[in-house]
């Protein structure tokens, strides 16, 4: 491969995959929290309906999903999504899901008389999640929440089909100017397992200092 | 723009096959990815270190790299190998070999909460190698795997539309060639994302009931 296919293509494509990942985490996390909270409230109408986000988009094919969000969306609602932000909504809504099944169980986790402490001491309900509940549930949803990371970062090459020029769109450009596919694929991959290797030793630092401040140490 | 039932209607049959090349794909793969992975976890316990350790390698390998781009991989350069297979069967091979690693773990998981009694019971019989697994430790192993199996099973299904992007004819690339074809992409797409939830729902509903029924 030469070095300007290697600049002009491959190089910004690495750069494309990196945001994608960072703002589809970003908007994931934010529904993941917000819909498994959710699935813990009082009220019965707030759980059914974050229950049924959950099925709903963990049931249909974030691909799926990007193609509805990119060619149905824009005809129903008047206005059209640039692609790469069609994918980040795609990624971050379906994955959110996902990591919303993770905030769930680590809250459920927290034992029960953490919670019968925080009535007691009359605080209120949005009081005991933000300084009784997280601060003990998230150090246990970071593993989980790191394998959905590189599943996320593997999902991010779907962007490729909708024509973003992430790093598997760049292998596409390239693989047509020099017909040499096995090269060109291989370098990809090995590209992917990098990054999910850095985002696996970086997850597991920020385990380690979570962990830390509530005095458990991780191996 | 509206809702028009007749494009529905119209794209009835294209979605009919494509559902049951989707749910052949899912029957191939699952039996590549169960067997495959099950050679795999065989191959994680060998007493060498010259085997555990490239099969872990390459394993996790294909396990944190794009399903995408694995059959980009298989389907441009397999051709250049000389091995010719068709979109349909490279796509396939491609799903079963990605999910294999990750049965894998699933059956290493399950290989490794036998009770360490019912090695030494065996051991103690002397029974031979292929009875120690066949007999012994895989039937009391599937018991507890069953569940997790069945939920990559799921994950395999909505990871069947990837097949599109080298022209597979499943329920993604039906709804594709539909609106390419009449111009109106709601309909046909609209369909296919209700499918996968009416399909994906209750299997996981099933998965959850077989759960509580085998795992206590």
């Amino acid at each position: 491969m030469t070095a300007g296919l290697w600049q002009h293509w491959v190089l910004p494509g690495i750069w494309i995959t990196v945001q994608l990942t960072l703002y589809s985490a970003a908007l994931a996390a934010v529904v993941a929290f917000g819909v498994g909270m959710a699935r813990t409230h009082r009220s019965r109408a707030v759980r059914f309906f974050a229950a049924a986000y959950t099925e709903i988009f963990r049931g249909t094919s974030a691909l799926v999903l990007m193609f509805w969000l990119f060619f149905v969306l824009p005809p129903l609602a008047g206005w059209q999504l640039v692609p790469m932000w069609a994918a980040v909504l795609a990624l971050g809504l379906s994955y959110g899901a996902y990591g919303a099944e993770i905030v769930r169980g680590a809250l459920n986790a927290v034992a029960p008389a953490q919670r019968e402490a925080g009535i007691a001491l009359s605080l209120t309900p949005w009081q005991r999640m933000r300084l009784v509940l997280l601060p003990q549930a998230v150090p246990e949803m970071i593993p989980p929440f790191c394998n959905l990371l590189v599943e996320l970062l593997k999902g991010t090459a779907l962007v490729s089909l909708l024509g973003v020029g992430d790093v598997s769109f760049a292998a596409y450009l390239v693989r047509l100017a020099t017909q040499d596919s096995a090269g060109i694929y291989t370098v990809t991959l090995v590209i992917y397992f990098v990054l999910a290797f850095g985002l696996t030793r970086g997850m597991k630092a920020l385990e380690r200092r979570t962990k830390a401040n509530l005095g458990v140490s991780v191996k | 723009m509206n809702w028009d039932w007749s494009a529905v209607w119209d794209f009835m049959p294209r979605f009919g096959d494509g559902v049951l090349t989707t749910l052949k794909v899912l029957a191939l793969g699952s039996l590549i990815s169960f067997s495959l992975g099950l050679v795999w976890a065989l191959a994680f316990r060998a007493p060498t270190r010259f085997v555990r350790w490239p099969v872990n390698l390459i394993t996790e390998f294909i396990r944190t790299t794009p399903l995408l781009v694995q059959l980009f991989f298989l389907f441009f350069v397999l051709p250049e190998w000389g091995v010719k297979f068709s979109a349909l069967t490279t796509g396939i091979l491609a799903i079963g070999l990605h999910y294999s690693t990750y049965t894998a773990q699933v059956y290493r998981a399950g290989i490794d909460a036998v009770p360490k009694g019912q090695w030494e019971a065996a051991t103690a019989l002397s029974l031979p190698a292929h009875r120690t697994w066949l007999a012994v430790i895989l039937p009391q192993a599937v018991r507890r795997i069953a569940p997790a199996l069945g939920n990559y099973v799921i994950s395999m299904l909505k990871d069947t539309p990837l097949l599109a992007g080298i022209s597979v004819l499943e329920m993604l690339q039906q709804s594709r060639l539909a609106g390419a074809s009449t111009f109106q992409y709601t309909e046909p797409l609209t369909v296919v994302g209700v499918a996968f939830i009416l399909i994906a729902y209750p299997a996981s509903l099933f998965v959850r009931a077989l759960e509580r029924r085998l795992v206590r």
